[in-house]
């Protein structure tokens, strides 16, 4: 037998063929039907804030690690896919300096200083987005209705009285861009769950909580779910895994606290919406819930049969 | 039929067994020159008896055990000692070995069969299977005698036979309750009257349908369990929990839930040593991997060099990147093809260059499939960041020295991150550093 030259390595030989950018791919099929929904509600406006968005946060990670002479890693989609996200939740009419800014803050200060994929505490599209609030209040509470481009007011500005369920279910509301079609938000979720890239765990917690919070209050809880960012939030932003729990309570915890967050701001708060803040405040308490929620190792707390 | 219970996490590969598992075992003859390594198990290494030049006869004693945790080494040809020197070992290390040249004469030493050996007392069996240097075959390599007699005091409730072969590619041991079902069941009883358990358990993983039904039509009073397939199930923590409900207690042993466990390739050993009187000298062996020619299963003698086996399977049919000792999940790869089968060797695996490569690792995205996965309930994420951190403390209080090393973290892990490696790191460290401190 001639000469071989054999590769040695550590255990395990053998990999499963899923791979970071399979996920991430999956993650901005699952946008598909959302992307459909904005455009076809807000038209061009949709187009380009979602084009310029999307441009913004690849072209922020590119530049970003050229400058660190890092590698190149934008082919992973995770700044696409941030970008998407952003776009999605902002309003149709924000401008697109704004829009541009916003991605690039998402990317840059919301990732990559402290890391790049996989370091961030905060959700980055999130990030972007209180970035936007803080800096452009008016601008980012300014509504147009679907189709044209009449200025009007969101349904949690109007209240549960004038607003039709069925409007909100379908998204011919005035809102962000991804933000207004449950159906829509739904069916990719419904997506991402079957392809196993989401644990159902954070938004259910999320949902349900909203919805007994709201009764406990008074309110329609059907309202409270499909109007504002609440389902946006539970499907794609509370979902991230970088910035959510790995433990299974964890999770319960992270999306339980979400909601009560969102419910709190929305009843008592001076915003009309609160979603935004609730996922970061609880991106912060994710390694505490790490810690706090470990589950009990094998073999631990047994006691020996002697 | 009684209620299995599962363990934590698992995986479920690619399990590719389909090249060899209904080809019979086929018995090897051996090479004209055996190199049998003087340890081969778990424990102190044995002591040569022979030296340079000697005749031996075939299942001759040739090394003795070195104290309680080792075990004594047979010829497994009739010939002459041509040395004792290191040579390249699975593990990477260079193993002491007396190579042995074969005379084809088949001599054997004198054997002492019994026509009942259930009938001898409990004692006698240990004792003898301690001659037989039989240890753990399943890869663990413990020597399976003192397994067999645990501390005073103890009462043993089961003894679990281990025939989950939950590694892809490995059929020895699915060919080997397909064809040796008697010899399985008669070492069963054999190991359960040594160590005084009241009940034996046979689990086998359900992707082996024809195993389960040769043990059961054999079976009679021994309850023959189908286990889901899934990965780690032929662990020995997982085995208990899936067969008995019941956990190891954190870094205990077996006995301690009650339990022994074995493989079902040492049960065939058992019944080969006190019914034939024919020590631990060959084993079944799988050698396959896409490159490998006729993927078999071989009775191959103890010291058979890899490379003879490989040619026996019609050698290698492309270029291998990477030869593997065990199963792909736990084997280690082999930088030498002069390493010889011992009696942990379960299979020699060859692949392509494709295969072989290591992918490149992305950074975590804190997905948490490894949490999914560990079958020790650990958080192998932050183990791993310990590890590369050289965080000994936090990967102590995160239950490093829990992990069993299956591999199912790196094996799902999406951003190809070789996490059990630095958790290996981590457990090394951390035994060093106490060992040190004490």
């Amino acid at each position: 037998m001639e000469e071989l030259r054999l590769l040695v390595s550590p255990s395990p030989h053998i990999r499963d063929t899923d791979t970071t950018e399979k996920i991430m791919f999956a993650v901005l099929i699952s946008l598909l039907p959302v992307v459909a929904a904005a455009v076809y509600f807000f038209r061009w406006e949709a187009v380009r804030v979602l084009l310029l968005s999307a441009a913004s946060a690849v072209a922020t990670e590119a530049i970003w690690q050229r400058l660190r002479n890092k590698p190149i890693r934008i082919g992973d989609g995770s700044a696409l896919i941030t970008g998407v996200l952003l776009g999605l939740s902002v309003p149709p009419t924000l401008p697109s300096w704004m829009v541009i800014l916003g991605a690039a803050v998402a990317i840059a200060i919301g990732k990559q200083v402290f890391g790049g994929l996989g370091h961030n505490p905060f959700n980055p599209a999130l990030v972007g987005r209180a970035f936007l609030t803080a800096s452009f209040g008016r601008a980012m509470t300014t509504w147009t209705a679907p189709f044209d481009a009449v200025t009007a007011a969101t349904p949690l500005a109007m209240g549960a009285a004038v607003s039709r369920i069925p409007d909100l279910f379908f998204g011919s509301v005035a809102g962000s861009l991804g933000e207004t079609s449950a159906l829509a938000i739904l069916l990719g979720g419904i997506y991402l769950f079957y392809k196993g890239v989401i644990d159902y765990r954070i938004p259910v917690g999320i949902g349900a909580t909203v919805a007994v919070f709201a009764l406990l209050a008074g309110e329609n809880p059907v309202f409270h779910l499909l109007a504002g960012s609440v389902l946006f939030g539970a499907v794609y932003m509370a979902t991230d895994m970088v910035t959510s729990p790995v433990t299974k309570a964890g999770r319960w915890i992270f999306g339980v606290g979400i909601g009560v967050i969102i419910m709190v701001i929305r009843i008592w708060g001076g915003y009309p919406e609160g979603v935004t803040f609730a996922i970061l405040l609880m991106n912060a308490v994710t390694p505490l819930l790490n810690r706090w929620t470990r589950p009990r190792i094998y073999g631990q707390g047994v006691k020996v049969s002697e | 039929m009684r209620r299995v219970r599962a363990f934590f996490g698992g995986i479920h590969p690619n399990d590719n067994k389909q090249s060899t598992n209904s080809t019979p075992i086929k018995a090897l003859p051996a090479p004209e020159v055996l190199a049998v390594p003087l340890l081969q198990h778990a424990g102190r290494e044995a002591k040569p008896l022979v030296a340079k030049g000697d005749e031996v006869l075939k299942g001759q004693v040739i090394a003795e055990a070195d104290g309680k945790i080792s075990a004594p080494v047979h010829s497994p040809v009739s010939g002459k000692v041509t040395a004792i020197e290191p040579r390249p070992g699975a593990a990477g290390r260079s193993l002491t070995c007396i190579v042995i040249e074969n005379d084809s004469q088949e001599n054997w030493v004198e054997r002492e069969p019994h026509p009942d050996p259930v009938q001898l007392d409990a004692q006698t069996i240990v004792k003898r299977i301690a001659e037989a240097g039989i240890v753990g075959m399943g890869g663990g390599g413990f020597p399976t005698a003192p397994k067999l007699a645990p501390p005073k005091g103890v009462i043993i409730d089961y003894l679990l036979l281990n025939g989950c072969e939950c590694e892809p590619y490995l059929t020895a041991d699915h060919r080997l309750m397909v064809e040796y079902a008697d010899e399985i069941i008669l070492g069963a009883k054999l190991m359960a009257k040594a160590c005084g358990a009241r009940k034996i358990i046979i689990g086998v993983e359900d992707n082996k349908p024809d195993a389960i039904a040769a043990l059961r039509e054999k079976a009679g009073a021994i309850e023959v369990v189908a286990l889901s397939t899934r990965y780690p199930q032929g662990g020995e923590k997982q085995l208990i929990q899936a067969l008995t409900g019941r956990e190891v207690p954190s870094q205990g042993l077996p006995y301690q839930a009650g339990c022994v466990v074995q493989n079902v390739g040492t049960a065939w050993a058992v019944a080969k040593a006190l019914r034939d009187g024919e020590p631990l000298i060959a084993r079944v062996v799988t050698v396959t991997g896409s490159a490998i020619g006729e993927p078999q299963n071989f009775l191959v003698p103890i010291g058979t060099a890899f490379k003879d086996l490989i040619e026996a399977a019609g050698g290698f049919s492309q270029t291998p990147g990477k030869v593997v000792a065990g199963g792909p999940m736990m084997g280690g790869a082999q930088f030498s093809l002069d390493v010889p089968v011992t009696k942990v060797t379960s299979g020699v695996l060859a692949f392509g260059m494709e295969e072989s490569k290591t992918p490149d690792s992305q950074p975590c995205i804190k997905c948490a499939r490894c949490v999914d996965v560990c079958p020790a309930n650990l958080l192998p994420l932050k183990l791993e960041a310990y590890g590369m951190n050289e965080q000994w403390d936090n990967a102590r209080e995160y239950g490093a020295l829990d992990c069993i090393e299956c591999g199912c973290c790196t094996y799902i892990c999406p951003s190809k991150r070789p996490l059990l490696h630095y958790i290996r790191f981590a457990k090394a460290e951390i035994v060093a550093r106490e060992r040190q401190s004490s």
